[in-house]
């Protein structure tokens, strides 16, 4: 009875002695290359034209289709209660101006991260990155707003993969994305800056990938993990109403940023060959610039 | 099942342990070299990444900052101070010609954002060489021990490099990155409507390569800190494709207008 007494706790220590040991052989590769758990506030210093009018596809490579669909968009859809709390796809993150809040669940015995997730914002849903090397589901599996990310180590890269996404949108002006479309975003560290390359293919409403890169920066304040919660209202618009769209031919702002700054028609509907250097010669001696900026100009510095 | 633990002698574990001691000591060949009274391996002898060839800026961001000159006045996403302001409001693409300027916004705060391509080779096995076709501009990062050269201020300024590599502790070195600090730069703009930065500022960026579905990109994230006209840092992140040989490679000069 001694003697087995003693034995257990031996055991259980040669036990985690071969733990440990496996761990120190083991860890340089099981674990995250780098620390990106934490708060990354958003500098908003890149991409600000973003989708502040409604016919702004500058930057985008879509294709026929992908314009054509993007023309019928009108903004009064998001009065229609049934599509106020639809939110965006998960291009949204790395496009949007809000920070990330990132967030591991880690394995309790090794150690190792099973998931990382980038919190939600009260229009886009978290996404977690998996880990732990579970397979994609079925191409037939259901698509959701957040879609299905799995993700792995490259050097000192994190790489996510995701699929599965509901048909979406690009931008929050009204470039579709199809539900085939499939967002590759490469996670980069250095000291306190986290860059994200995200590339994003869809074979039914681009003509090549769209490519963004944005960069964040550490945050000492924490950024919530959440939004505040979208409740749907009534904004004048019955149920079974028709949805607001235009016709694609008729869209009335498709000359907006023309008259506005001069952009030839060709940039504003997001043909690929206007986000190449030699673009620029095409429009040389035809670009008349506006003589001057008159609103939305920058923030005035403090005096 | 009701197995019994079965404990394997004491001199195993002392085994075991000697050869994980071994294993997390015994440095990986690349990150031994240069110890032990060898040379130390040139930059490029122990690049991480190979960045030579061709690349091309793809425009998918800030376009209208970008690609056409934007109208004056228009400093968006740039956090300047209210002496920055001032030369934004006067700035005169003309009087910048007429001084022998026109190449303010071809400077290293602002370069890597150019719609320009970029041709990466080696000057030497310490100092890398960055042509820009858009401006004709070309920039040196030194890796120590060249030294970089006090002179002047110019657009381009002195760049040290230095490479970061990947892998984690122990593992074999797996890609990396560039580091590239840039001072003693001539003022400049960050944007062609005289979005200013001054001779002060420091620039520092971040190079990474990636695959991407037709082949490989180069990722640069540009960092600029200005005490006298920025607020808080500048901070963008560029993308380029690479290209297979230079057949679209057109250099041009500055030009303070376009």
């Amino acid at each position: 009875m001694g003697s087995h007494a003693m034995f257990v706790p031996m055991v259980t220590l040669r036990r985690a002695r071969l733990a440990a040991l496996l761990v120190l052989v083991l860890a340089p590769r099981a674990f995250a290359q780098f620390e990106i758990v934490g708060s990354w506030a958003a500098r908003n210093t890149e991409d600000i034209s973003r989708d502040s009018y409604p016919v702004d596809y500058v930057g985008l490579p879509l294709n026929d289709e992908g314009r054509t669909r993007a023309l019928t968009y009108n903004e009064s859809q998001l009065a229609m209660i049934e599509r106020q709390c639809e939110g965006w796809p998960q291009f949204y993150f790395v496009q949007g101006p809000f920070g990330l809040r990132i967030w591991s669940d880690d394995d309790p015995i090794k150690g190792q991260a099973i998931s990382y997730t980038i919190g939600a914002w009260e229009d886009r849903a978290a996404m977690t990155i998996w880990m732990d090397g579970r397979p994609e589901p079925s191409k037939y599996a259901e698509h959701t707003r957040g879609g299905f990310t799995t993700g792995k180590w490259e050097g000192n890269t994190l790489v996510a993969r995701t699929t599965h996404m509901k048909a979406g949108f690009l931008r929050k002006n009204g470039p579709p994305s199809s539900d085939q479309a499939v967002m590759t975003s490469r996670f980069y560290r250095h000291a306190d800056i986290l860059t994200v390359l995200s590339v994003i293919e869809d074979p039914i409403y681009l003509a090549e990938p769209h490519i963004i890169s944005k960069s964040f920066q550490l945050s000492a304040a924490p950024i919530s993990p959440i939004g505040p919660p979208c409740v749907s209202t009534f904004e004048g618009r019955p149920l079974g109403e028709s949805v607001p769209h235009f016709v694609p031919e008729k869209n009335p702002f498709v000359d907006e940023l023309t008259k506005m700054f001069g952009l030839p028609r060709d940039v504003v509907l997001g043909r690929r060959e206007t986000l190449y250097p030699e673009y620029r010669k095409t429009i040389k001696d035809k670009f008349v610039p506006p003589t001057a900026c008159t609103r939305n100009c920058g923030a005035a510095p403090p005096r | 099942m009701s197995g019994r633990w079965i404990s394997p002698p004491e001199s195993f574990f002392r085994k075991l342990s000697f050869l994980a001691l071994a294993i997390a000591l015994v440095p990986m060949p690349a990150y031994s070299q240069g110890r032990g009274g060898a040379a130390p391996p040139t930059a490029r002898a122990s690049a991480p990444i190979d960045l030579t060839g061709y690349w091309v800026a793809v425009v998918n961001e800030d376009w209208r900052y970008r690609m056409v000159t934007p109208p004056k006045g228009d400093f968006r996403g740039v956090p300047i101070t209210k002496e920055a302001l001032q030369i934004v409001n006067a700035w005169d693409p003309a009087a910048d010609e007429k001084a022998g300027e026109q190449c303010k916004s071809y400077g290293a705060g602002a370069v890597m954002r150019l719609p320009a391509r970029l041709h990466i080779t080696w000057q030497d096995d310490n100092t890398m060489q960055v042509d820009v076709d858009a401006g004709t501009q070309t920039r040196l990062f030194r890796f120590a021990p060249a030294a970089a050269p006090a002179g002047a201020a110019s657009w381009q300024g002195d760049s040290a490099a230095q490479w970061e590599r990947g892998g984690g502790r122990g593992g074999p070195p797996a890609g990396g990155s560039l580091t590239v600090v840039t001072t003693n730069m001539r003022a400049g703009y960050l944007r062609k409507n005289g979005v200013p930065y001054s001779a002060d500022a420091k620039v520092t960026e971040y190079i990474d390569v990636s695959p991407s579905p037709d082949g490989q990109m180069l990722v640069v994230t540009t960092v600029v800190d200005d005490p006298r006209y920025l607020l808080q840092a500048f901070i963008v992140s560029s993308h380029f494709k690479k290209e297979a040989d230079g057949s679209k490679w057109d250099p041009t000069p500055c030009s303070s207008r376009w």
